[in-house]
C-alpha cells in the first residue's frame, strides 16, 4: 500500500516495535515508517475504544498517539525514527502513574 | 418575515437553556444565535455544577444555585431521555483547595456565614492537609487543606450545549444560526429583530446574549452592565482516571482529560492567552496535583466570562412583560433553573415578582444619601 518515493539516502536502524526489532531508515517521519511496517492499530481511544491510525500526518487530530520510549501518547507523525527507540500501542488514556514510575 | 411568540437572543447554554424550557412548556421558541466569531463562553468553561462558596455577597445567589445543582441530576436525565445525550453530569462533591492554613480558616469562615444567610442549606467539612490527602490521595504536599462540599458536581459544557439545542428543536422550537441581532425595536404588540439575514418579529423576547447584552439592552430600556472577565484554561492529554471529584480548578473530565484554570483578568475582549498566566496555572495545578508534572498539555484558550458587578446574575424584564434580560455568568450550574422554574416565570408573572427583586439591575443603582 506505501511506496517509498526516495530510497537510500540514509542509513538503517533498528527500532522497537511492541517487542519486535524492525529496521527502519534514520530520520524517517515515525508514523510513516510505523504505517510501513504494519504497526496497526496506533491507539485506541480513551472514549469508544475504536482504534486509530495516523490521518492528518501533520500534528492536528491526533490519531497518530503511540507510546514511545515509554512516554504516552506521543504524536508519531511529529517524530522522526531514531537508532533504538521504542514503540507501543496506546491502548485508550495513558496510565498517569506509570509516567510517574519510569521518567 | 418570521413572526413568533417568543424569540431568544443567544445560543449559549443560557440562550439555549431558557428556549429547551419554552419549548418543553409547547411554545415554538425561535432561537438566535450568533455565528462562528461569537463570544462563547458556552464553550471555554470548565463545565462546573458549582455551589460552594457561591453567592457569599447575595444569599439569594447562593439559594439559587443550591436549588439548581439539587435539580441538575433530574434535568440531565431527562436531557438524555430527549435528545440520547448523555451530559456526563455527575456529582461527587468537590474540594475546594487551599495552599495555606489562613486560607482555609478564611475560607470555612465565609462558608460558615454564608450557610447561615442562606435559606437552602449546603453541606461541608474543612479538611485539614493530612485529611485531604487521605480522602483525595493525589494531592500534593503544599496543599494546606480544603473545604469538600458533596454539593458540587461537574458536567461536560460542549455537550450540554449541543442537548440544549438539539432539544429545543426536538420539541418544536427552532434553532437559526448567523442571526447577530443588529437591532431590536419595539412595534405593535411585540418587537422586532433586525439580523443580517432578515428580521423576525416576536410577542416576547429574552436577551441571553452573555456580554452582548450589555449592547442589547439599552435598545429596550433594560440595564446590563457585565463586562468581560477573562480566564485562561489549560487541558492535558487523556490519561486513566486518578481524580473522581472535582476542586476548584482541576477537573478530570469522564473521557480522562485534565482541565485547569483559574486566572480573572481585566483584558477587554480579548479571548488570547499569556506566557505568564499559563505558566501559573500550570504551577498551581502541579503543586496542587504532582503526578500531573508528567502530564502532556494538549490545548490552552482564552475564555470570556460575564460577570456583573457584584458576581451574581441580572434577571429584568420591561414593564409591559415584552422583554426579559438575562445575564449570568455562571450559566452551566444555573441551566436546570435557567430551563425550569424561571421559564415558568416568564410565562407567568414575569420578574416583578419578589424572587426575583434581588437580581433586578436596581441594586447597582446607589442612591446619593
Ligand atoms: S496523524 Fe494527525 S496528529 Fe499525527
Amino acid at each position: 500500500m506505501f511506496r517509498r518515493l526516495e530510497t537510500g539516502a540514509r542509513g538503517r536502524v533498528t527500532v522497537n516495535v511492541d517487542g519486535r526489532p524492525v529496521e527502519m531508515e534514520e530520520g524517517a517521519n515515525l508514523a510513516a515508517a510505523l504505517l510501513e511496517a504494519g504497526f496497526s492499530p496506533f491507539r485506541t481511544t480513551p472514549a469508544s475504544g475504536a482504534p486509530r491510525e495516523p490521518y492528518c500526518m501533520m500534528g492536528v487530530c491526533f490519531d497518530c498517539l503511540a507510546i514511545v520510549d515509554n512516554v504516552p501518547n506521543r504524536q508519531t507523525c511529529l517524530e522522526r525514527v531514531r537508532a533504538g527507540m521504542t514503540v507501543e500501542i496506546q491502548d485508550g488514556a495513558a496510565a498517569v502513574a506509570k509516567a510517574e514510575e519510569e521518567l | 418575515m418570521r413572526s413568533t411568540q417568543w424569540a431568544v437572543i443567544g445560543g449559549g447554554i443560557v440562550g439555549a437553556a431558557i428556549a429547551y424550557g419554552l419549548a418543553r412548556a409547547g411554545e415554538k421558541p425561535l432561537l438566535l444565535d450568533e455565528g462562528d466569531v461569537a463570544h462563547r463562553a458556552a464553550r471555554g468553561n470548565l463545565g462546573n455544577v458549582w455551589v460552594q462558596g457561591k453567592g457569599a455577597a447575595l444569599p439569594p445567589y447562593a439559594d439559587l444555585s443550591r436549588r439548581a445543582a439539587n435539580d441538575w441530576a433530574a434535568f440531565a436525565e431527562e436531557l438524555e431521555k430527549v435528545t440520547d445525550i448523555d451530559v456526563h453530569f455527575r456529582r461527587p462533591g468537590a474540594f475546594f483547595l487551599c495552599f495555606s492554613p489562613e486560607e482555609l480558616e478564611k475560607r470555612g469562615a465565609m462558608m460558615a456565614r454564608l450557610n447561615d444567610a442562606a435559606t437552602v442549606k449546603s453541606r461541608f467539612e474543612v479538611l485539614e492537609g493530612d485529611e485531604l490527602r487521605r480522602r483525595l490521595p493525589a494531592a500534593g504536599p503544599a496543599l494546606a487543606g480544603a473545604i469538600f462540599s458533596p454539593d458540587d458536581g461537574t458536567a461536560n459544557p460542549l455537550r450540554l450545549l449541543r442537548a440544549l439545542i438539539q432539544g429545543t428543536v426536538a420539541l418544536g422550537g427552532e434553532y437559526l444560526p448567523c442571526r447577530r441581532a443588529e437591532n431590536i425595536t419595539f412595534t405593535g404588540n411585540g418587537v422586532e429583530i433586525a439580523t443580517a439575514m432578515g428580521s423576525v418579529r416576536a410577542e416576547r423576547v429574552v436577551l441571553a446574549a452573555g456580554l452582548g447584552n450589555a449592547r442589547l439592552a439599552p435598545l429596550l430600556g433594560l440595564d446590563a452592565p457585565v463586562r468581560p472577565v477573562r480566564g485562561q484554561i489549560l487541558v492535558t492529554e487523556k490519561v486513566r482516571p486518578f481524580l473522581d471529584c472535582g476542586t476548584n480548578f482541576v477537573r478530570q473530565t469522564v473521557e480522562g482529560g485534565c482541565v485547569f484554570g483559574e486566572s480573572s483578568e481585566e483584558a477587554g475582549f480579548d479571548e488570547g492567552t499569556t506566557l505568564p498566566v499559563l505558566r501559573e496555572t500550570a504551577a498551581r495545578a502541579v503543586a496542587a496535583f504532582p503526578l500531573l508534572r508528567h502530564v502532556q498539555v494538549v490545548r490552552a484558550w482564552g475564555a470570556l466570562r460575564i460577570m456583573s458587578p457584584d458576581g451574581a446574575p441580572i434577571y429584568q424584564q420591561t414593564q409591559d412583560g415584552r422583554a426579559f434580560l438575562v445575564s449570568v455568568h455562571s450559566g452551566v450550574t444555573l441551566s436546570s433553573f435557567h430551563a425550569g422554574p424561571l421559564v415558568e416565570t416568564l410565562m407567568g408573572e414575569g420578574f416583578s415578582t419578589p424572587a426575583y427583586h434581588p437580581f433586578s439591575p436596581e441594586r447597582f443603582h446607589v442612591q446619593a444619601a
